[in-house]
């Protein structure tokens, strides 16, 4: 299964970016080999509006079954809803840490966007 | 004429300015409307105690996707083409934002197979009336609406095609600000002399520059701060058309909502010079 980790940087040792739809970057790690690609957000970084639901697409493109990210909006939530992918909240350090927490099952489930929506 | 008030920071006195050179015009005997464009928090007719006599409902129309002729992920034109970011592709379906929409139409245009239908979304009201024998176009953003623009065209529309129209904007100079300026023949940018009012007027002065309007400025509660906006004033060559005095008595009349013409007929004196400096350069055809 693959998991996309916004991401300041471009690989497993890089600081998670908070942000989702304005993340520098996506990691999409394959929970099943253990391989990853980085998926640059330049677009979306940049963007006068509408960056939440547009990073949902690019993860959904990249086949991601889930996102870790720092914090998520609504409308980014609900589009990542709409895909099946399932958001998880973390306060870890790395995108390696991150995925070492998930894979332990330390991270729960997001139910809402944990931010209210702006413009 | 088309006039526009503007003042970068908010609170520096737009609408001060906006309904007492109305009420000033109208008792001169000029035919004048007055058009609020602050949608978000309008308050000019408080100042006029206006009445309105029509009240519109807005709308503006929303894409509506027909899955059933939707050509899919070989097409996503709409999705692609979106200067909005209001739609994606996801779950197999193309998924619409309506709150980013701008109502633009490019995806319903685009669309090879007519899939784009389109629905509506209140964004408002616009007010006709009028009050101290004023004429008044207000609008009244929907609350939870994050766009101001298409409802500020709106007021703008409503306003009648003679005499004198004069806009109050709202604070700032983003989008909103912008689209009151649309097809105004003057700007009228009132400063604040304090250091926060001047680095928002600067802001105010590249707008209007870039756009290419004339403009004229006006100095709101003179004395109040220091010397520095009159500075720039000077060293930009910028018109002064009036300076308004910082008055405790002003500030008093403006928080019972009285127009400044009513509770200090000095006030009449400052209007008409603001006035008439507007009309020699106008007629001079300074920017």
């Amino acid at each position: 299964m693959i998991i996309a980790v916004s991401s300041q940087g471009k690989s497993l040792k890089d600081p998670i970016d908070l942000r989702f739809g304005r993340a520098a970057h996506f990691i999409l790690y394959d929970t099943a080999s253990d391989e990853y690609r980085a998926l640059d957000n330049d677009n979306n970084l940049n963007a006068a509006q509408g960056a939440g639901i547009q990073a949902a697409q690019a993860v959904s493109r990249g086949k991601a079954e889930a996102v870790i990210t720092g914090h998520c909006g609504p409308k980014a939530f609900s589009a990542l809803q709409a895909g099946g992918i399932a958001v998880y909240l973390c306060k870890e350090n790395t995108v390696e840490e991150a995925i070492q927490a998930y894979k332990k099952g330390r991270l729960e489930q997001a139910e809402e966007a944990d931010r209210s929506a702006h413009w | 004429m088309r006039l526009a008030i503007i003042s970068g920071k908010g609170g520096t006195g737009k609408t001060t300015v906006a309904v007492n050179l109305a009420l000033y015009l109208h008792r001169e005997g000029e035919e004048v409307c007055l058009a609020d464009c602050d949608v978000e928090e309008p308050n000019a007719h408080f100042f006029l105690d206006a009445a309105w006599s029509r009240e519109n409902r807005q709308t503006v129309a929303v894409p509506e996707i027909d899955n059933a002729k939707c050509l899919g992920e070989s097409c996503l034109q709409c999705v692609n083409e979106c200067r909005f970011n209001s739609l994606i592709w996801m779950a197999e379906r193309v998924m619409v934002f309506p709150e980013l929409c701008h109502a633009c139409g490019l995806c319903s245009f685009l669309c090879p197979v007519q899939a784009v239908d389109e629905t509506t979304r209140d964004i408002g009201l616009v007010r006709r009336g009028k009050g101290l024998g004023v004429d008044i176009c207000s609008g009244l953003l929907r609350i939870g609406e994050a766009m101001a623009s298409p409802l500020i065209r709106r007021v703008l529309k409503s306003t009648p095609g003679q005499g004198i129209v004069i806009a109050d904007a709202p604070p700032g100079t983003s989008c909103p600000v912008m689209e009151t300026l649309r097809d105004v023949d003057y700007v009228i940018l009132v400063g604040e002399p304090t250091p926060f009012g001047l680095h928002d007027f600067k802001i105010a002065v590249e707008l209007v520059r870039k756009l290419g309007l004339a403009l004229g400025t006006v100095i709101n509660r003179d004395q109040m701060g220091d010397d520095q906006l009159e500075k720039y004033i000077r060293h930009e060559r910028l018109p002064l058309l009036a300076r308004l005095p910082y008055s405790r008595q002003a500030a008093a009349a403006c928080s019972r909502a009285e127009p400044l013409l009513e509770a200090m007929p000095e006030f009449k004196e400052i209007y008409r010079n603001m006035w008439e400096n507007l009309q020699k350069e106008m007629q001079a055809g300074g920017k």
